[in-house]
C-alpha cells in the first residue's frame, strides 16, 4: 500500500503507474489544516476520473472528532472509493461510528454496503483493543500498524531491528487472523537505507503480515520480492492441490505427496503459496 | 450578485492550477488564463473553469488562473477550492 498526499495532484495522477497493490490518499497527517477542504476536493474529482486499473484506492480520512472527518467520509464515499483508512483507531465505537456515517452516504446515493473500512492502530490502547477493533464492523477489511505514533504513545522511539514494535505487530497479526482480516505493517521512512527496509519486510512476512505500507515507489520491488513466493515453493504447492483435487474426486478424503501425508494445515498452506503467486503475476488464475 | 471575497486555491508546481476568484464589477465571468499548455487547451481549461463555477452558482466573477498543466479532475478541485473560499457555501454537509 503507498502513501500519497492528497494535496499533491502530479502524485495523485501518477501513483498508480509503480503497480502498488494499492494506493493510498492521504487527507490526514501529509495535509496541512488551511488544505483540508482543497484535498478533500483533488481527491474527490481524481477518484471520480483517473482510471487507476485494477489498484485498490484506499483514502485516509480525518478522525470524526475532527471538523474535517464526516466532510472527508461524505467526499470520498462519493467518489466511489474502495477502503476508506480510519487513522489513529482506539476503539470499537469509533469504528461503529465511521459505520454509521458511511451508511448514511451510501443509503443518500444508493450503493449501500459498497465501501469498506482499514483501521489503523497508532497507540498502546489501540492495540489493548485490536481484536475488538478487527470485529467492530462487517466492512473491516484489514488493520494496520502506525509505528510512529504507537511509539510516541509508547515513550519510545524506532530502532532497526523493531524490538518496540514486536508486541504491536504480533498482536496486530494475531488480531486479524482471528477476525479473518488482512494485517498491514507500518511504513518505513528511511529511503537511503533498503537494507534495514528489506529486513524489516523480511521479518513482518515472518510474522504473518499480508503487506507493508510505502512511502515511495522505490520500495515496492523490495516488498514484492520479499513477498513473492518462490519457484520451488509454488511448484510444491501445486502438487498439493493437484493431489487435493485429484482426491476430492475419487473420494477419498486423506492423501500423501511424495510420501508424506498432507493435512489440512498443509493445504492452507498450498493454497496461500498459489495465491501470492497469482497476486505476484508469477502465475496466472488459468494456470492453475 | 454573487458575495465574494478573493480568495484562491491551489499551487504552481508541475500539474498543478492556481486559481485566485475576485469580485467583478461587470457582469459574467472574465477569465484570465496564463498556461504553459494555453495553445493546445487554452480554450478546454476555460470551459471547465467556467462550466465548474456556473454550477457552483458563481455567474459574475473576475477569474485569474495559472495552469502548469493541470488534468481537468484537478481544474475541477481547484476551481470549486477556490469557490467555496470564495462564497463561504461548501459543497459538503455539515
Amino acid at each position: 500500500m503507498m502513501f500519497v498526499p492528497g494535496n499533491n495532484p502530479a502524485m495523485m495522477q501518477d501513483a498508480f503507474i509503480y503497480g502498488a497493490d494499492s494506493i493510498m490518499l492521504d487527507l490526514e497527517d501529509s495535509v496541512t489544516m488551511a488544505e483540508k477542504d482543497a484535498a478533500r476536493l483533488l481527491v474527490h474529482n481524481a477518484l471520480k476520473t483517473i482510471d487507476y486499473g485494477q489498484t485498490e484506492m484506499v483514502v485516509r480520512i480525518n478522525p470524526l472528532n475532527t471538523p474535517y472527518g464526516k466532510k472527508d467520509v461524505e467526499a470520498v464515499v462519493k467518489a466511489g472509493v474502495h477502503v476508506i483508512r480510519m487513522p489513529k483507531t482506539e476503539t470499537a465505537d469509533e469504528v461503529r461510528e465511521v459505520e454509521a456515517e458511511i451508511e448514511r452516504v451510501e443509503r443518500e446515493i444508493g450503493c449501500l454496503g459498497r465501501t469498506k473500512i482499514m483501521a489503523a492502530i497508532e497507540s498502546a490502547l489501540g492495540i489493548v483493543n485490536a481484536y475488538d477493533i478487527a470485529i467492530a464492523s462487517k466492512r473491516m477489511m484489514g488493520i494496520a500498524l502506525g509505528a510512529e505514533d504507537y511509539c510516541a504513545n509508547l515513550k519510545t522511539q524506532r530502532t532497526p531491528d523493531g524490538a518496540e514494535l514486536l508486541l504491536a505487530r504480533e498482536t496486530i497479526v494475531v488480531a486479524a487472523r482471528a477476525a479473518g482480516i488482512d494485517a498491514l505493517d507500518t511504513v518505513y521512512s528511511n529511503l537511503n537505507d533498503m537494507e534495514t527496509f528489506r529486513k524489516e519486510v523480511e521479518l513482518i512476512k515472518t510474522l504473518g503480515f499480508d503487506g507493508k505500507s510505502i512511502i515511495n515507489p522505490r520500495q515496492i520491488e523490495v516488498v514484492n520480492e520479499v513477498f513473492a513466493p518462490k519457484q520451488k515453493d509454488i511448484e510444491k504447492a501445486q502438487t498439493i492441490i493437484a493431489a487435493i483435487k485429484d482426491a476430492e474426486k475419487r473420494g477419498s478424503g486423506v492423501i500423501a505427496v511424495n510420501g508424506k501425508m498432507v493435512d489440512r494445515p498443509v493445504v492452507l498452506r498450498a493454497q496461500r503459496t498459489i495465491d501470492l503467486a497469482i497476486a505476484s503475476g508469477i502465475l496466472k488464475e488459468e494456470d492453475i | 450578485m454573487n458575495q465574494l471575497t478573493t480568495s484562491s486555491a491551489g499551487t504552481l508546481e508541475s500539474g498543478d492550477i492556481m486559481v485566485q476568484i475576485s469580485p467583478s464589477t461587470e457582469a459574467g465571468l472574465h477569465i484570465d488564463l496564463n498556461s504553459t499548455v494555453a495553445y493546445q487547451f487554452g480554450e478546454q481549461i476555460k470551459k471547465v473553469v467556467s462550466e465548474t463555477l456556473t454550477e457552483m452558482g458563481v455567474t459574475t466573477a473576475d477569474v485569474k488562473v495559472i495552469d502548469k498543466g493541470a488534468l481537468d479532475c484537478t481544474i475541477r478541485a481547484r476551481v470549486t477550492a477556490a469557490a467555496v473560499r470564495a462564497t463561504g457555501k461548501d459543497v459538503w454537509k455539515d
